[in-house]
C-alpha cells in the first residue's frame, strides 16, 4: 500500500459560491484503479463526494474525468501510473452539475443531431443482409466508442465552439455513413455538413489523445471529409 | 412537497436490452416513457462479451431445437420446457431482426453473421460443441445496446435520464406505476400508468467479487419483494469461471469459445477431467466448481487461489479481431499480452438465473398458482420466466431479454385497451418522501460502505459456488446483525442535487434484502442442482426438488412456496458432457 494525495475540485450547487479544491489521503496498491481510491474515500472519508461510476472495467463510460490535466476514465487509471499527488476535476466545457459531475446532455444533443441509426427503408431479406467482413471491419473503430464524452470535452474547437458537433458526434456520423447497410448518407451529410459541422475540425488531435478505447477519431473525420469533397458537398 | 406527475400508456424500467426492445415495441400503440438510473447505454447489458445464441447455421449444421435441448440441460432440467422451446424456436428471427437494425456483428468470409463456440451449446443432443453464438467481436452486448438505444430515437420513446426508482406501486391488485428520483435536481416525480414494465438487470453487487456494476443492486426486485410479491429461484446465481483474478472483471467464454484452455499449477488441462466430451465448453456452473476444485486440492498456480485461461496457442490474428476488448483488460488491468503470457482467473458472481416470476409473455405472477398483477410485467435479468433454470448457457442471457422483451411488449400492446390509467395516491408519495428525509437526515454512527463490504464479503464467504447449511446459517446470523447496523447508519450528504450517497444507502437496503432471499431459498433447498451446490448434499434430488422456489415476505418473515418445473419434451436425466 502507498500513500497518495488526491486533490478534488468539488462543488456542491447548493453551498458554494464556487469551486474549491480538498485534499483526500488514500491507501492503494499498486494495480488498483484511481476509481478504487475515490470508491474508498466516498465509503470510509466523505459520503458527499460525488462522481459517476458503473461499469468500473471501461465499457459503461461513465467515469470520465480529467486527471492530471488529462481526460481518462478512473476506472481504467491504475495508481502506479500516477505520482504521489492526482488532481482530479470535472469534465472540462460541460456545465457542473456536482464535485466531478457534469452535465452531459449538451454532448449527447450533438449526437442526436447526426441522425445516429441505421436507416434502411428496403424491404427486409429473410435472413440477415451480407456485408463482407472488410467493410464490418471498417466500423470497428467507430462502434467501440462507449459515449464518455472525454473527446468532446478536450477540443478547442469546441470549447470556442460549443455548437460544434464534436469528434464522437462526427465519429456517429462515420459509423452510419460508411455502413454499406444504410440508405442515408445524404441526408447524414447535410446534417453534418453546416458551419459548425464537419469541416470546423481542424485535426488537432486531442481527442484522440484522449480516448480511452483508443480510437483513432481524427482520421476517421478525416475520412468523412474526403467522403464529403468525392460528394462535392462542401459548404 | 412538490412532485412531478406524468401520464404515460406505458413505464418500463431499465433501458438495458429487454427494456430497450419492449420500447421498440410499446412504441407502436401508445406512449412510452423509459426511467434509467444511469444515462442509457451505460447499463450493464453494454457489458456482455461473448454473443448472443441462434441455431442459424451460418458455420456449420445447426437446429432450434439442439439449442432448445441444450438450455434444457444447461440449466440442470429447472428451466420451463415450453418457456425454453418458445426462446430457441423464435432466436434465428430475434438475431436477424437484430441485424436488420443496425447491429454491427462480425462476419462470415460470405458476408453472413459469423458464430463461434460457447459453453454447453451442442450439436446432435451433446456431441459436440457448435458454432452458435453469434457476436460483435467481444463487444456483443454494447453493439446490441446501441444499436436499439438508437431505433428507440428514431421512433421517439423518450427517455428519462438517471432517474432512480424508489418504489413500483402495486395497489388495489394492480400496478399503478413507479415513483422515481430524477437525481440531477432530487425531484421526486410519479409516472402513472397503465402498464409497468420492470427490466432492471441483476443483482451481482450482492457479492464481493462480480463481473457486475456498481449500479446491478436489484433495486426493483427489493422493492416487489417488499410490497408482498414472490421472488423466484433465488438461490441459483450464476458465478462465471473466468473473471480477472482479483478485479472480477469478466472474460468471456468467448475465449475458450476460440481454442482457449484452463490450466492449473501442472499445466494441465484439467477440464478434461470433468467434462471429457466438451472439455473446457462445459456450462459454467461445472468450470467453477471445477477451477475451485483444483484449487482446493492445491493445484491453483504457485499454490495460489487461481488458475490460469490459456490463450497463447490461439493465432495474435483471432485474438486481435475477435477478442479485442478482453485483450485490452489483460492488458490494462494486468501488464500482460494474452497471446504471451496465460492469464489469471477465478469464478465471479455473474448472473441472477432466479428474480420476478413472468409468464412466457412477461406478465408478473403473484403467487405459485400463476395468478398475474395486472398492469405489471418484467423481462431480462430482473425476471424468471424461466428459461435458465438453475445455470444459464453463455449467450442465453442477450437472446432472453430480446425475445422476452419483445414478448412482453406485445402483451402490453395487446392488453392497454383493458388497463386504466394508474393513479398513485398522495399518501404514497408522501411515504416515499418521509423516508428520503429520513435517510437524508439520518445521523447514525454506521458508514454504508463499510456494512456493503460486510454484506459483500460474508456474501461470497458463505453463499457462492459451495454451499453448506452450517454456513449458509451463519451467514443467516450475519445478515441479522447487518441488518441492525443498516438501521444506525449516518449520511454525509444533505443535499437534494445529485445525493449518490443516498442512493447508495436506497441501494444497500435492497441488497440486504435480496441477500437474505438468496440464503434462505439457499438453505432450504436441500439437494444440488445447477448452480446451487450444497457439499453436504451433493446430489441432486428430482424426486423432492423438481420444483421451483417462491419466496414472499408475509409479517416480516419470509415464506417458502413451491411450483412444479414444466416439462414438454426432454425427460430429466443424469447430465454430462
Amino acid at each position: 500500500m502507498k500513500r497518495y494525495i488526491f486533490r478534488i475540485k468539488r462543488f456542491n450547487p447548493e453551498t458554494d459560491q464556487a469551486p474549491y479544491w480538498q485534499n483526500f489521503e488514500v491507501k492503494l496498491e499498486p494495480m488498483e484503479r484511481l476509481l478504487d481510491g475515490l470508491l474508498r474515500i466516498k465509503e470510509e472519508q466523505d459520503g458527499s463526494l460525488t462522481f459517476r461510476r458503473s461499469c468500473a472495467h471501461g465499457i459503461c463510460g461513465s467515469c470520465a474525468m480529467k486527471i492530471n490535466g488529462r481526460n481518462r476514465l478512473a476506472c481504467q487509471t491504475l495508481i502506479k501510473d500516477m505520482p504521489e499527488t492526482v488532481e482530479i476535476e470535472p469534465l472540462e466545457a460541460y456545465p457542473v452539475i456536482k464535485d466531478l459531475v457534469v452535465d452531459m446532455e449538451p454532448f449527447f444533443s450533438k449526437n442526436e443531431e447526426v441522425m445516429p441509426y441505421l436507416i434502411n427503408n428496403d424491404p427486409p431479406p429473410d435472413r440477415e443482409r451480407l456485408q463482407s467482413p472488410d467493410d464490418q471491419q471498417r466500423l470497428v473503430e467507430s462502434i467501440t466508442c462507449i459515449m464518455c464524452g472525454s473527446c468532446t470535452s478536450a477540443c478547442p474547437v469546441y470549447w470556442s465552439d460549443r455548437q460544434y458537433l464534436g469528434p464522437s458526434a462526427l465519429l456517429k456520423a462515420f459509423r452510419f455513413i460508411f455502413d454499406t447497410r444504410d440508405r442515408a448518407t445524404e441526408e447524414r451529410l447535410k446534417r453534418i455538413i453546416h458551419s459548425h459541422g464537419l469541416w470546423r475540425c481542424h485535426s488537432i488531435y486531442n481527442c484522440v489523445e484522449v480516448c480511452p478505447k483508443e480510437i483513432d477519431i481524427t482520421s476517421h473525420i478525416a475520412a468523412l471529409k474526403r467522403f464529403a469533397l468525392r460528394n462535392r458537398l462542401k459548404p | 412537497m412538490e412532485v412531478i406527475v406524468h401520464n404515460y400508456d406505458t413505464v418500463i424500467i431499465g433501458s438495458g436490452l429487454a427494456g430497450l426492445r419492449a420500447a421498440l415495441e410499446t412504441t407502436a400503440t401508445g406512449s412510452v416513457a423509459v426511467l434509467a438510473k444511469l444515462y442509457p447505454t451505460r447499463c450493464h447489458s453494454t457489458a456482455a462479451q461473448g454473443g448472443i445464441a441462434a441455431a442459424l447455421g451460418n458455420e456449420e449444421p445447426d437446429s432450434p431445437e439442439w439449442h432448445f435441448y441444450d438450455t434444457v440441460k444447461g440449466s440442470d432440467f429447472l428451466g420451463d420446457q415450453d418457456a425454453i422451446e418458445v426462446m430457441c424456436e423464435d432466436a434465428v428471427r430475434t438475431v436477424v431482426e437484430l441485424e436488420h437494425m443496425g447491429v454491427p456483428f462480425s462476419r462470415t468470409p460470405e458476408g453472413k453473421i459469423a458464430q463461434r463456440r460457447f459453453g454447453g451449446h451442442t450439436r446432435e443432443f451433446g456431441a459436440a460443441p457448435v458454432r452458435r453464438a453469434c457476436y460483435s467481436a467481444d463487444r456483443t452486448g454494447h453493439a446490441i445496446v446501441f444499436a436499439l438505444y438508437e431505433q428507440c430515437m428514431l421512433k421517439g420513446v423518450q427517455f428519462f435520464s438517471e432517474f432512480h426508482v424508489l418504489d413500483i406501486v402495486v395497489e388495489e391488485g394492480r400496478c399503478q406505476g413507479v415513483i422515481a428520483m430524477e437525481i440531477k435536481t432530487g425531484k421526486l416525480h410519479a409516472f402513472q400508468a397503465k402498464a409497468t414494465l420492470v427490466a432492471s438487470g441483476g443483482y451481482g453487487r450482492v457479492f464481493k467479487t462480480t463481473s457486475n456494476a456498481l449500479a446491478s443492486t436489484g433495486d426493483c426486485l427489493g422493492m416487489l419483494f417488499n410490497r408482498g410479491l414472490p421472488l423466484e429461484d433465488m438461490e441459483f446465481f450464476q458465478f462465471h469461471p473466468t473473471g480477472i483474478y482479483g478485479l472480477g472483471i469478466l472474460i468471456t467464454e468467448g475465449a475458450r469459445g476460440e481454442g482457449g484452455v484452463l490450466r492449473n499449477s501442472k499445466g494441465e488441462r484439467f477440464m478434461e477431467r470433468y467434462a471429457p466430451t466438451i472439455k473446457d465448453l462445459a456450462p459454467r456452473d461445472m468450470v467453477s466448481r471445477a477451477i475451485l476444485t483444483e484449487i482446493r486440492e492445491g493445484r491453483g498456480i504457485d499454490g495460489r487461489d487461481y488458475v490460469y485461461l490459456d490463450l497463447t496457442h490461439v493465432p495474435r490474428k483471432n485474438i486481435e479481431e475477435r477478442l479485442p476488448e478482453i485483450s485490452s483488460f489483460c492488458k490494462i488491468y494486468l501488464g500482460i499480452d494474452p497471446a504471451e503470457e496465460p492469464i489469471p482467473v477465478l469464478p465471479t458472481a455473474h448472473y441472477a438465473m432466479g428474480g420476478i416470476p413472468t409468464d412466457v409473455d412477461g406478465r408478473v405472477l403473484r403467487d405459485e398458482k400463476g395468478v398475474t398483477v395486472e398492469g405489471l410485467y418484467a423481462a431480462g435479468e430482473c425476471a424468471c420466466v424461466s428459461v435458465h433454470g438453475a445455470n444459464r448457457l453463455g449467450c442465453n442471457s442477450l437472446l432472453d431479454t430480446v425475445v422476452f422483451g419483445r414478448r412482453a411488449g406485445k402483451a402490453i400492446n395487446k392488453e392497454l385497451n383493458g388497463l386504466k390509467q394508474g393513479s398513485i395516491k398522495k399518501e404514497l408519495i408522501n411515504q416515499v418522501f418521509e423516508e428520503i428525509d429520513r435517510l437524508i437526515n439520518s445521523k447514525g454512527t454506521e458508514k454504508i460502505g463499510k456494512i456493503r463490504k460486510q454484506l459483500q464479503q460474508k456474501m461470497m464467504e458463505h453463499c457462492s459456488v459451495f454451499r453448506t447449511e452450517e454456513h449458509l446459517k451463519m451467514l443467516i446470523d450475519e445478515l441479522k446483525d447487518i441488518k441492525e447496523r443498516y438501521r444506525d447508519i449516518g449520511l454525509k450528504d444533505t443535499s437534494g442535487a445529485f445525493n449518490t450517497e443516498l442512493l447508495e444507502a436506497i441501494e444497500l437496503g435492497h441488497l440486504i434484502t435480496l441477500s437474505e432471499v438468496i440464503a434462505h431459498s439457499a438453505l432450504r433447498r436441500t439437494e444440488s442442482r445447477g448452480a446451487h451446490y450444497r457439499e453436504d448434499f451433493p446430489k441432486r434430488d428430482d424426486e423432492n426438488w423438481l420444483k421451483h422456489t417462491l419466496a414472499f415476505k408475509k409479517s416480516g418473515a419470509i415464506e417458502f412456496a413451491y411450483k412444479p418445473v414444466r416439462i414438454t419434451k426432454f425427460q430429466p436425466q443424469e447430465r454430462k458432457y
